[in-house]
């Protein structure tokens, strides 16, 4: 049925075209205006096309109902002039309700059954890119589950898994294009995974052994690589924010068909450099797209205890940035939503904000390893929504239905990404460690004096006393 | 590679000193043109020629755009563009935090905070994100500058530094009299605690612009505070040219045999006074002006304290947990057979910076 639609969307389209039919001829059930892209548009050879002068209307955001109703107090003709522009005034004091009566809707185009919903706006996803999404969105799946029982197992110190995010993280990445510039959070390595950074990339990082990029000096998940545009993941929450308004800046200022791309948390939220972050690049118009991850908890604390707005959504547009509210469980809608922020952030330098929320994302996994939620949550919460909201499987259903994918290809691939992580991780595991030396390096571009002088105290100590250092340790 | 090289890559400049800024006399041939400047103006003139020789680089921060509050910035805006120096928001953490995103990019940030009272809201930025940003990278991302190491052939390492990258944070520091708590702070202290970045402050104009410049071009984050004190009161003949004066390299502005005195920034005009009026007791006083205080030159003011025996630091900044207590416990370590008498600190005193009027500021005498 799905497939039917889809393709019956295509062939309209194409008489569209060819015969330049009126856009009539498919009916829209809604009754106020919808944010459409033309179809022309929507053609990937436009999208991927650098070229491509076409700008997103202004009038492809959803009218939004007025904040303030007018009302016959109000005297349009007369106007008040203030710095920031001409206001018209009302004699009637009426307060700004502090919430809309209308919580903003959350764009999806998946059901919970992997069917699409009629006449919903999507951009068409092709079978090798579906395909593309689903494997990376099951490898993370695996990815996860592997890494996580090796911290339980003592085998790594630490780890983070995004459990619940794989259409977050995947749908987003495949959105993109490679010369975006991504500055993620911590629950992101799926955007990593999707450009190329492999599973013994992700394990040496991991074990914290001589071949991680990081040197050794993080803790686990803490990936980054310059070749892929994935800035080093940091503890602090949201500092990555206000610097990427400064990315998004910099590859404006070099005529860059490409856009900074950050994610934050619920809880990020509330830090003040996601104030600092937005404000930034509101102002200075910066290409930077805002992906917050609403899945509704920061460790324990329930987003009732974060903030008192409907969501991350509405901040939005008191910076005077654009935003949505995307189903994160949702592949496609996700999917639709990146790409037409990025293009908007690129076309038209200008912010994007986009909330990944709707049932939400939901964080079924704990916070990290150091946490077990079922202290703060019941088990029955986590497990309804393991089974109805699953981004992993919604997606899966719609790709199966198309005769794109078959519970052969779901085994295989399954086994052999399980099989290539053990391997990666025995291998990892048994790597070296990075020397002394890479203790003292890169605190400056060149070793300074008294770091070299510490250097020698160090290794001299480890000399004397080796019974003290783990073995295998070296200088 | 290639596309290390093709982002970061713009300049080559031959090495220099171990520390790797170009070393240049810091004192203007007679040939060179001289000007009678100023602080501000000083720093103005270094800021022109940082925007001039680098089209990358870009200056902002609170009211940057119509010359500042202070007028370091005069006459960039109208010169460069609007796009390459700006007013930001007010907002600290936002401004260096955008300026570290800038400088990751490849590009000269010089992002000024208004007072260096108000980099607090920064400091999160600054410690866990600008010094840490080469470090928790393994050297693929940074916010200073980029190194490549080339065995050539004839088996000599050479040093390329790719310069082009850099985020300098400059704020004005001290006391002014008038500034009471939240305008004459001097928090040098809490960032010379931080590895990874370096701190920089300047005695007088000609030193402030060869300071600042070479803190624009360090390939590591540098937070330049500037005595607002000597803003005006300071003039000197300030060379025309571009010139760099060498961090990490404390200088010896005037020798003597009996004490040696350690400071920096406004304070060595006091010092330079307590010097005089010591000479007339019949006391030699050797003065030192410090210049980096991270890191910093601990090498000069050892061999200065082994001749002379003594070691007395001077600094605004509260006395307790003040820089001069690192010195005082490093000199301790080095020279202790060589002290004839304790390390002597005549620094602030331990209360928020009051309100001092000028008909007693002339008592203050540090």
């Amino acid at each position: 049925m799905a497939m039917w639609f889809a393709r019956s969307r295509n062939l309209v389209s194409i008489l569209r075209q060819n015969l330049g039919l009126s856009a009539t001829l498919i009916k829209r059930n809604h009754s106020s205006p919808r944010p459409v892209f033309t179809n022309y548009q929507l053609s990937s050879r436009v999208f991927l096309d650098p070229s491509a002068s076409f700008r997103h209307e202004s009038t492809a955001v959803e009218t939004q109902p007025d904040l303030v109703q007018q009302s016959d107090h109000e005297d349009d003709a007369q106007e008040l002039d203030f710095p920031g522009g001409k206001v018209g005034y009302t004699s009637e004091m009426k307060f700004i309700p502090e919430s809309s009566s209308r919580r903003i809707p959350c764009y999806r185009v998946l059901n919970e059954h992997g069917k699409i919903i009629s006449d919903s706006d999507f951009i068409p996803v092709s079978e090798k890119l579906a395909v593309r999404m689903y494997e990376q969105m099951a490898t993370l799946q695996v990815m996860d589950h592997i890494f996580y029982e090796a911290q339980r197992q003592g085998r790594i110190s630490f780890y983070l898994t995004s459990v619940g995010e794989e259409a977050i993280n995947i749908a987003s990445a495949a959105a993109l294009s490679p010369e975006d510039v991504v500055l993620p959070q911590y629950r992101e390595p799926g955007v990593l995974l999707w450009r190329g950074f492999t599973l013994e990339e992700f394990a040496n990082q991991c074990f914290g052994n001589k071949a991680d990029y990081g040197k050794g000096r993080q803790m686990p998940i803490h990936y980054g690589s310059n070749q892929h545009n994935y800035f080093t993941v940091s503890s602090p929450i949201a500092t990555q924010l206000p610097q990427a308004a400064g990315i998004g800046y910099a590859l404006k200022m070099e005529k860059k068909n490409a856009c900074a791309v950050t994610f934050i948390g619920d809880g990020g939220t509330s830090e003040g450099d996601f104030h600092a972050g937005l404000n930034f690049a509101a102002v200075m118009e910066a290409p930077v797209v805002f992906i917050c991850r609403n899945n509704g908890w920061a460790i324990s604390t329930h987003i009732s205890e974060q903030f008192r707005s409907d969501g991350i959504v509405v901040k939005g547009q008191a910076y005077g940035i654009r935003s949505i509210r995307v189903d994160g469980n949702d592949a496609l809608a996700v999917y639709s939503a990146v790409r037409s922020a990025r293009e908007m952030a690129v076309t038209e330098q200008r912010p994007v904000l986009i909330e990944v929320k709707t049932a939400m994302t939901y964080r079924v996994g704990h916070h990290s390893t150091s946490d077990d939620s079922t202290k703060y949550r019941e088990a029955d919460e986590i497990q309804y929504w393991k089974m109805s909201r699953n981004p992993v499987n919604r997606f899966k259903k719609w790709v199966e239905d198309n005769g794109w994918w078959s519970e052969e290809d779901e085994s295989k691939l399954r086994s052999s990404t399980r099989k290539q992580l053990l391997q990666a991780i025995q291998a990892a595991e048994k790597w070296e460690k990075q020397p002394l030396t890479e203790l003292f390096n890169d605190v400056y571009d060149v070793k300074t004096k008294n770091l070299e002088e510490q250097e020698v105290g160090l290794k001299a100590l480890v000399e004397k006393q080796p019974q003290d250092y783990p073995t295998g340790f070296h200088i | 590679m290639a596309s290390l090289l093709g982002r970061f890559c713009r300049k080559l400049v031959v090495p220099g000193s171990a520390h790797g800024s170009r070393m240049v006399s810091t004192t203007a041939c007679d040939s060179e043109a001289v000007k009678s400047l100023n602080l501000y103006s000083a720093i103005n003139q270094a800021l022109h020629i940082a925007l001039e020789t680098d089209p990358r680089s870009y200056v902002f921060g609170e009211d940057v755009g119509f010359g500042g509050v202070f007028r370091c910035t005069t006459g960039l805006a109208e010169r460069f563009g609007k796009n390459r120096v700006f007013n930001t928001p007010l907002c600290e953490q936002g401004i260096v935090g955008f300026g570290i995103g800038l400088a990751a990019m490849g590009n000269r940030a010089v992002v000024e905070i208004q007072f260096a009272d108000y980099i607090y809201p920064a400091f999160d930025q600054i410690v866990n994100e600008a010094a840490k940003f080469r470090y928790r990278s393994g050297n693929q991302f940074n916010c200073g500058g980029i190194n490549l190491v080339f065995n050539l052939p004839s088996k000599s390492l050479l040093l390329i530094r790719l310069l082009f990258i850099g985020l300098t944070i400059r704020a004005p520091y001290g006391a002014v009299g008038h500034g009471g708590h939240y305008h004459s702070q001097s928090p040098e202290a809490f960032f010379c605690h931080v590895p990874g970045i370096k701190v920089v402050i300047p005695r007088s104009p000609r030193e402030a612009k060869g300071l600042l410049l070479s803190s624009i071009r360090d390939p590591n984050p540098v937070v330049f505070f500037e005595p607002k004190w000597l803003y005006r009161q300071a003039v000197e003949e300030v060379p025309e040219h571009d010139y760099m004066i060498p961090l990490s390299q404390a200088e010896v502005i005037r020798e003597g045999n009996d004490i040696t005195l350690v400071g920096w920034g406004a304070q060595l005009t006091v010092m330079e006074q307590a010097c005089l009026d010591a000479e007339k007791e019949g006391i030699s006083c050797e003065l030192i002006d410090l210049k980096t205080l991270l890191p910093w030159d601990k090498e000069t003011v050892e061999a200065s304290v082994k001749k002379t025996g003594r070691l007395l630091i001077s600094h605004e900044a509260p006395v307790t947990g003040g820089f001069g207590a690192e010195i005082s416990a490093t000199i301790l370590e080095r020279c202790f057979l060589k002290l004839e008498a304790p390390v002597s600190r005549v620094c602030g005193l331990d209360t928020p910076f009051p309100l001092i009027l000028d008909a007693i500021k002339s008592t203050v005498n540090y």
